[in-house]
C-alpha cells in the first residue's frame, strides 16, 4: 500500500496556507515531486506543505451549551451605550 | 551554418525530440500522479527547445516553429538516444531519462560558462527547471535500485542504451559523466563506440511523419 | 441524525464532510456519480492524446499537452475523493476497463482531424464546465472544493480551443472546412452531453443535492452561451430546427436518446478500442505500481 499525503498551498507570500488536496506516493521524495506538479505547475502556489495524512489529527467537537458569548462578537452591544455616553458628554451629533 | 547555430540546433533537437517522446506518456503513465509530473517534464523540454530554436533562428533568419517542424528528417541533429520509442515500457523510459538528464547537466554546466552571454543566460534559465528533472530521475533510480525486479529492469535497460547515451556528449565531457553513471548504478559499463548524432534511429522517421503531418497538410498556413 | 434529517439538511444547503455520518444510499450515489466523473476525465484524455504528437506548432504542442495533463490531474483529484469515500482507485480502474462503470458519451467518439481538437477544447469543455460549475454547490464538500481548481483549469482549455478555432477560421478554405466538418460530427454528441430531461423530483442525484442543476437547464445554458458564438464565426449548426424563442428558450431537434443509452452502456464507436488501450497500457505498467510505487517495507 502506498500512502496519502495531504497538501496545503500558499497562493501569495504572507497568506495563510490552505488545504489543496492530496497525492498518493510511496515516500516523501515522490510526494514532494507529485505535489509540486499537481498543486503548483501553473504558478498558482508560492509554497506547499506536504504532510502524511496520519500526522493530521482532527478535532471537531466544540460545544457551547450555555451560551458563552463573552468571547464572541455577539456578546457585546456597544451601540446603545455609546449613544448614551455621547449624549451625557454633550458630544452627540444631532 | 555558423558553429554557434549548429550547436544550438543539436541541443534544441535533443530537447524537442525527447519532449515529444516523453509526451507520449501523457495520459498513460504508471500512476495518475506520475502522469502529471512526467508531462510537466515533457513540456519543459519542449519549452527549452523553443527557447534554443529562437536563439538559433535569429542567426538563421527563420522562426522556432520552422526549425522545429519544417526541416527534412535527415536534417535534424538529435542524438539517436532521444529518438527511440519506448511507450509503454517504463523501465527503458526511466533509464533514458536518467542518462539524458545527467549528461544534459554536464552539457548545461559547460554552457553556463560560455563567453556568449545569450547562450550562458539561456543555459542558466534552463538549468533552473532541469533541477526538477534531475530530482525526478534520481528518485526513480533510488526506487528502482531498491527492489530486485526494478533493479534488473533499470540495469538491463541502461546496458542496452549505453552506446546511445554515449552519443549525447562530446569527448571532453563524456568520461567524467560516464564515471558518475557507473558509480551511481554500481555497474560496469564499457566506454565502447558511441551511436552518434546523424545516425538516426529507426523510430525517427515515423515520429517525424506524425509530428509534421498536420502542418504539412496545408503548407505555409497559420495553425 | 436519521436519513430524513440528513435529507432535509442537504436540501437546505447543508454540506457533508468525509467522516460525517451519511446514509448508505447517499454514499453509494456519491461514489457512482463521482466515479463516473473521474472515469470521464481519464477516458477524455485518449481522444485528444492522439493529437499531442501531431500538434502543428510549438505553442499548440505545449497547450494541448498541458490540457491533457490537466485532465489526468482532474482524474487524480476526483478519484482521490472516491477513494476517501471507500472505493480504492485500483477497483475504480478495474471497473472502468471491464465496462462495469461508465464514462461520458462524448469520449466514445473518434477524433478525425485537427478541427476536432479545436471543437473539443472549445465546445465539449464548455459543456463540461457548465455541469462542473453547478457542482461547486454539491452537498458533499470535498467534491465541491476540488471543483474550484477544476473549473479554473477548464477555463484555459476553452481559451485554447477558441484560439485554435479562430486561427482555423482565419485560414484557408480547407482549414475552415475542418472546423465545420468537425462541428457537424460533434453536434449530436454535444446535444446529448447533459443527458435526457429528467424532472428534478425524479432524480435522486438532485434530491440529495449531489448536483444542483437539471439536465435541460444545463443544455439551455450551453445553447444560450455558445450558439451565438458559433454563428458569429459564419459556422452552421447542423440542426434546421434550432432557434431561440421569444421567451428565451431554445428549440432543437430531439436528440436520439437511444443512441445516448447505447453509447454510454459501452457500444459507442470507439468504446471497445479505448478500453482495450487502457487495459493494455495498465497491464504493461502494472510492475511499476506493484514493485516501485508500493510503500517501502
Amino acid at each position: 500500500m502506498t500512502s496519502v499525503w495531504e497538501v496545503f498551498r500558499q497562493e501569495r507570500k504572507g497568506q495563510a496556507f490552505e488545504h489543496a488536496g492530496s497525492v498518493v506516493a510511496p515516500d516523501i521524495a515522490f510526494a514532494e515531486a507529485y505535489a509540486h506538479e499537481q498543486y503548483g505547475r501553473r504558478g498558482e502556489s508560492v509554497a506547499l506543505w506536504v504532510v502524511p495524512r496520519d500526522a493530521i489529527h482532527e478535532l471537531d467537537d466544540f460545544p457551547d451549551e450555555l451560551g458563552r458569548n463573552y468571547h464572541r462578537v455577539d456578546g457585546y452591544s456597544l451601540k446603545v451605550k455609546l449613544k448614551e455616553a455621547r449624549e451625557r458628554a454633550g458630544t452627540a451629533t444631532p | 551554418m555558423s558553429e554557434r547555430a549548429q550547436r544550438l540546433l543539436e541541443l534544441a533537437d535533443d530537447e524537442l525530440v525527447l519532449g515529444w517522446r516523453n509526451s507520449e506518456w501523457t495520459g498513460i503513465a504508471p500512476s495518475l500522479e506520475e502522469d502529471v509530473a512526467f508531462s510537466s517534464i515533457a513540456q519543459n523540454e519542449i519549452g527549452h527547445a523553443r527557447a534554443l530554436y529562437e536563439l538559433a533562428a535569429a542567426d538563421l533568419g527563420t522562426t522556432a516553429d520552422e526549425l522545429a517542424f519544417d526541416r527534412q528528417p535527415g536534417e535534424y541533429r538529435a542524438a539517436p538516444l532521444v529518438e527511440l520509442r519506448f511507450v509503454p515500457d517504463w523501465g527503458r523510459t526511466i533509464a533514458r531519462h536518467y542518462l539524458y538528464e545527467t549528461a544534459d547537466e554536464a552539457r548545461i554546466a559547460a554552457l553556463k560558462g560560455s563567453s556568449d552571454a545569450d547562450v550562458a543566460g539561456l543555459a542558466a534559465k534552463i538549468d533552473r527547471e532541469e533541477v526538477y528533472h534531475r530530482l525526478h530521475a534520481e528518485m526513480w533510480v533510488d526506487r528502482l535500485l531498491a527492489s530486485p525486479d526494478g533493479r534488473v529492469r533499470l540495469i538491463d535497460a541502461t546496458r542496452e542504451l549505453w552506446p546511445y547515451a554515449l552519443g549525447i556528449l562530446d569527448d571532453d565531457l563524456r568520461p567524467t559523466w560516464a564515471e558518475r553513471v557507473r558509480e551511481r548504478l554500481g555497474v560496469d559499463l564499457t566506454n565502447g563506440d558511441a551511436i552518434a548524432r546523424g545516425a538516426h534511429a529507426d523510430d525517427w522517421t515515423a515520429l517525424w511523419d506524425e509530428m509534421t503531418m498536420v502542418r504539412r497538410s496545408v503548407p505555409g498556413a497559420q495553425w | 441524525m436519521d436519513e430524513q434529517g440528513f435529507l432535509e439538511y442537504v436540501q437546505s444547503g447543508g454540506q457533508v464532510e468525509t467522516d460525517d455520518w451519511m446514509p448508505d444510499e447517499y454514499r453509494q450515489k456519491l461514489i457512482k456519480f463521482i466515479e463516473m466523473h473521474a472515469n470521464s476525465e481519464l477516458m477524455g484524455v485518449l481522444p485528444e492524446r492522439e493529437w499531442i504528437l501531431r500538434a502543428p506548432t510549438l505553442q499548440r504542442k505545449l497547450a494541448l499537452t498541458a490540457k491533457v495533463q490537466d485532465e489526468v490531474g482532474h482524474a487524480q483529484l476526483i478519484y482521490r475523493v472516491v477513494e476517501d469515500l471507500g472505493k480504492p482507485r485500483e477497483q475504480c480502474l478495474a471497473d472502468l476497463i471491464s465496462g462495469t462503470s461508465k464514462f461520458h458519451n462524448v469520449f466514445h467518439y473518434p477524433t478525425r482531424t485537427w478541427g476536432d481538437v479545436g471543437v473539443i477544447a472549445w465546445l465539449v469543455d464548455a459543456a463540461a464546465i457548465i455541469s462542473q460549475k453547478a457542482l461547486l454547490k454539491c452537498s458533499y464538500a470535498p467534491y465541491a472544493r476540488i471543483m474550484k481548481k477544476i473549473c479554473w483549469e477548464e477555463s484555459f482549455h476553452i481559451l485554447h480551443g477558441r484560439d485554435v478555432i479562430l486561427t482555423l477560421m482565419l485560414g484557408t478554405d480547407g482549414q475552415r472546412e475542418l472546423v465545420q466538418e468537425a462541428l457537424n460530427r460533434w453536434w449530436a454528441p454535444l446535444m446529448m452531453f447533459h443527458g435526457n430531461p429528467i424532472p428534478a423530483e425524479n432524480d435522486p442525484v438532485v434530491q440529495w443535492r449531489i448536483k444542483t442543476q437539471g439536465n435541460e437547464e444545463a443544455r439551455q445554458q450551453f445553447l444560450d452561451g455558445y450558439v451565438p458564438q458559433i454563428w458569429e464565426l459564419g459556422l452552421t449548426v447542423p440542426d434546421p430546427k434550432l432557434r431561440r424563442r421569444e421567451d428565451g428558450v431554445w428549440e432543437y431537434t430531439e436528440p436520439d436518446w437511444d443512441e445516448l443509452r447505447s453509447v454510454v452502456t459501452g457500444h459507442g464507436p470507439m468504446t471497445a478500442e479505448r478500453l482495450e488501450f487502457r487495459r493494455v497500457t495498465r497491464e504493461e505498467t502494472a510492475w511499476v505500481r506493484s514493485v516501485v510505487l508500493a510503500e517501502a517495507a
